[in-house]
């Protein structure tokens, strides 16, 4: 085989792998051959169908964060509006759930990073143009709040139930823990639900905030969607977990919310256009949001109708929180489409452009002619 | 006011606005892919000034390009295009409708529909030279150095910068890899670098995925040979042209255009650039080459005009590039107060949930 002196310092041959098959790399430097390489039919110009946007370099731990941050922010609601109007089961799921979910949220975040080492740079700037940073800072302000309010949750309930009432007068550390956790506990639970709503809508804005056609040009709307979803999931946890005789919020709010989202998602499949809301109708993306319907409505039915039985409540829940989980995951994955697959930049872009020329302004586009 | 105008949209100067006070003309490329002759010299010259890893010798079995797409080792991208007499017609016909756009003097553009601008094999003009049996179309493509860079914008650390020259570069010691500039770039340029230590490890990286092909893309590049010996540096990071900044810093021209052998690469102040652009696409509708035209030279465009100048043949989408980009933070603004309204919205029907009887 080997004609040419210089072959000899070649670097060795790569081993070929391809997906779950080997191929013989018997004749050498041989051109591939692989039958999915072959041109598509394309119906628009592109560059051999290849994408011009790039996805984003996101797993699923993004599309779950989007459904975690959602919880965190809604139990923070609950718990706040449990702690002002006396619904104490309420507030302790709520308290619970808003930290429990952020610091998993923040996690699955960190995992998915390129360098999870480099965590932390996320905190060494404040970048008002960069919707991640600003969720950052959410995040942590909330997360602050919010561990300061399970704290205090927890010091009450140990408290409580050991000594009645002498840890507090005492004069030891943990007693004035305990004084200083009860006057916190206002601020820190009306903190958690002033960074609630900044939550749940801050990721929508995050995804809105790219090139990826369908994601930005559902910005209008996808904040609605966000944060009735937020809502229906926290409301979804709470009904699993809160005895009946406390649910009546979270119920109300299941019902009021699965009617804005549904709503608003309607609005923005309405407003993305034939094209561009065509990811959130077909493939997978598509029976996820299918999915995500049947579930939301199911749950707020049933959350509504069956709430006040323990397992009515429960399977009304459970099945807000998967609404929302498809949801997340049915939106996350409707944008990757979008991006992967030129005809969605394309085809809108070729239109603006067209409607912009027709409407005789010709001086913003990119390709001139002099 | 009048700093913050234009600060996500619209005519601006970007070293200005980054606020530097050391005053460089703005650099960038023209890129004329009417006399490129797809030698990839530039993309060869890349990697080896910036030690850029080797992403992919085959070729795609579609056409002479081996690396399909700019991404995180391909700093260069050499597009190949084979076209037939009829796609070059509607290349030469688009070309005049543009010329036609651009001279509402002459012609109003209210004026203009597709039907009444003439057929183009009803009417050659007396200088317009014949239409080929066929014909190749071979542009080195590389990051556009917008105006409004949304890769910069959404950078929640800080590891993309502005520099003093207008250009947009990655600190790699800083960058952690969150790949929201891979997500908010409309040209498709910056890509988190994949290797074996780093977070991506399956085959979704490269930029390459055709409609209808196996998921996870359909050009699955092999383990490089750097790769598997770990000489991979800025695994997981971001990484795109940098407009050769050290070169730049020592009055160097950077890599691709010094090594370009035609000179389709130029390097130079961006100002002088599009002078030149504007020149040579003039002469090439003077020889009767109507489809020449120019992409990024409009300081109106959508991201406010780009550093990287091309004189493309067809439309832009034919070489993969977008026909009508935006930068994705000009409407940010707009989605944050949205986001604000929504927020609003959740408090709203929380605290509409507590009302009532109780239970």
């Amino acid at each position: 085989m080997t004609t040419n002196p210089f072959d000899a310092d070649r670097p060795p041959e790569r081993t070929r792998r391809g997906k779950g098959q080997r191929r013989s790399d018997q004749n050498g430097g041989g051109r591939r051959r692989d039958e999915s390489l072959m041109v598509p039919d394309v119906s628009f110009d592109s560059y051999y169908g290849r994408h011009i946007v790039k996805p984003a370099p996101w797993g699923k731990e993004i599309a779950a964060y989007l459904f975690l941050g959602g919880v965190a922010a809604g139990s923070a609601l609950l718990a706040a509006g449990g702690r002002a109007l006396g619904y104490p089961a309420l507030r302790r799921v709520g308290r619970v759930a808003a930290i429990g979910a952020a610091t998993l949220g923040g996690g699955a975040l960190a995992k998915d990073l390129g360098k999870p080492s480099r965590a932390l740079n996320m905190m060494r700037t404040v970048k008002l143009t960069s919707p991640m940073s600003v969720g950052s800072w959410i995040l942590t302000a909330f997360s602050g709040f919010s561990s300061l309010a399970l704290a205090s949750e927890v010091t009450q309930a140990v408290t409580e139930r050991s000594h009645g009432g002498a840890t507090r007068s005492g004069g030891s550390a943990l007693a004035r823990v305990v004084r200083i956790l009860e006057v916190v506990d206002g601020p820190a639970t009306a903190g958690a639900a002033l960074f609630a709503p900044p939550l749940a809508a801050y990721t929508a804005v995050l995804l809105a905030d790219t090139a990826t056609p369908t994601w930005h040009e559902s910005y209008r709307e996808l904040p609605f969607v966000f944060v009735s979803s937020a809502n229906l999931a926290a409301a979804g946890l709470a009904l699993v977990a809160v005895p009946t005789a406390q649910n009546g919020p979270a119920r109300k709010l299941a019902a009021v919310s699965a009617l804005t989202e549904t709503l608003a998602f309607e609005r923005m499949q309405e407003k993305l256009g034939p094209v561009l809301s065509e990811p959130l109708r077909t493939g997978k993306s598509g029976r996820l949001l299918r999915a995500s319907k049947a579930l939301t409505i199911a749950g707020a039915v049933g959350s509504v109708a069956l709430g006040r039985s323990r397992v009515g409540a429960a399977v009304s829940g459970i099945a807000l929180m998967a609404g929302s989980v498809c949801l997340r995951f049915g939106v996350f994955e409707a944008g990757m489409v979008s991006a992967i697959d030129p005809k969605y930049t394309v085809e809108p872009q070729r239109q603006r452009l067209a409607a912009r020329r027709a409407a005789g302004v010709v001086d913003d586009s990119i390709t001139t002619a002099r | 006011m009048g700093f913050w105008r234009n600060q996500l949209s619209g005519p601006t100067n970007p070293a200005a606005d980054a606020a530097w006070d050391r005053h460089e003309a703005r650099k960038g490329f023209f890129t004329d892919t009417s006399i490129c002759i797809g030698c990839k010299a530039c993309e060869v010259a890349c990697k080896e000034w910036n030690g850029v890893p080797e992403d992919g010798l085959d070729l795609l079995n579609q056409s002479y390009d081996n690396t399909g797409a700019l991404g995180a080792s391909t700093w260069r991208h050499v597009a190949f295009v084979e076209q037939t007499s009829d796609r070059i017609e509607q290349a030469r016909e688009s070309g005049r409708r543009l010329v036609a756009l651009g001279m509402p003097t002459v012609r109003g553009a209210d004026q203009l529909t597709p039907a009444e601008t003439p057929p183009a094999a009803a009417a050659p003009g007396p200088t317009d030279p014949a239409i080929p049996d066929m014909r190749w179309l071979m542009a080195s493509d590389v990051c556009k150095h917008c105006t409004h860079a949304a890769c910069l914008d959404v950078c929640p650390t800080g590891a993309l910068f502005r520099t003093e020259f207008g250009t947009v570069v990655v600190q790699d010691d800083v960058c952690n890899g969150c790949g929201y500039c891979v997500a908010a770039c409309p040209f498709g340029v910056i890509e988190r670098r994949r290797g074996d230590e780093g977070h991506e490890s399956t085959g979704q990286s490269h930029g390459i995925s055709i409609k209808g092909a196996p998921s996870g893309g359909s050009h699955q590049n092999p383990p490089s040979y750097a790769a598997s010996n770990g000489e991979v540096k800025n695994v997981g990071i971001a990484q795109k042209c940098t407009l050769c900044y050290d070169r730049l810093g020592a009055g160097q021209t950077p890599a691709c255009a010094q090594a370009c052998p035609t000179t389709s690469i130029k390097f130079g102040d961006l100002d002088e650039l599009r002078a030149t652009a504007r020149a040579r696409v003039a002469e090439l509708h003077d020889l009767g080459f109507s489809e020449a035209r120019l992409y990024g030279v409009d300081d109106n465009d959508g991201v406010g005009g780009t550093g990287s100048t091309f004189l493309l043949l067809d439309e832009p989408e034919i070489y993969g590039l977008p026909p009508d980009p935006r930068v994705t933070t000009a409407d940010l603004p707009d989605m944050f107060r949205k986001a604000g309204y929504a927020g609003l919205a959740m408090l709203g029907l929380a605290a509409a949930s507590f009302v009532g009887r109780r239970r």
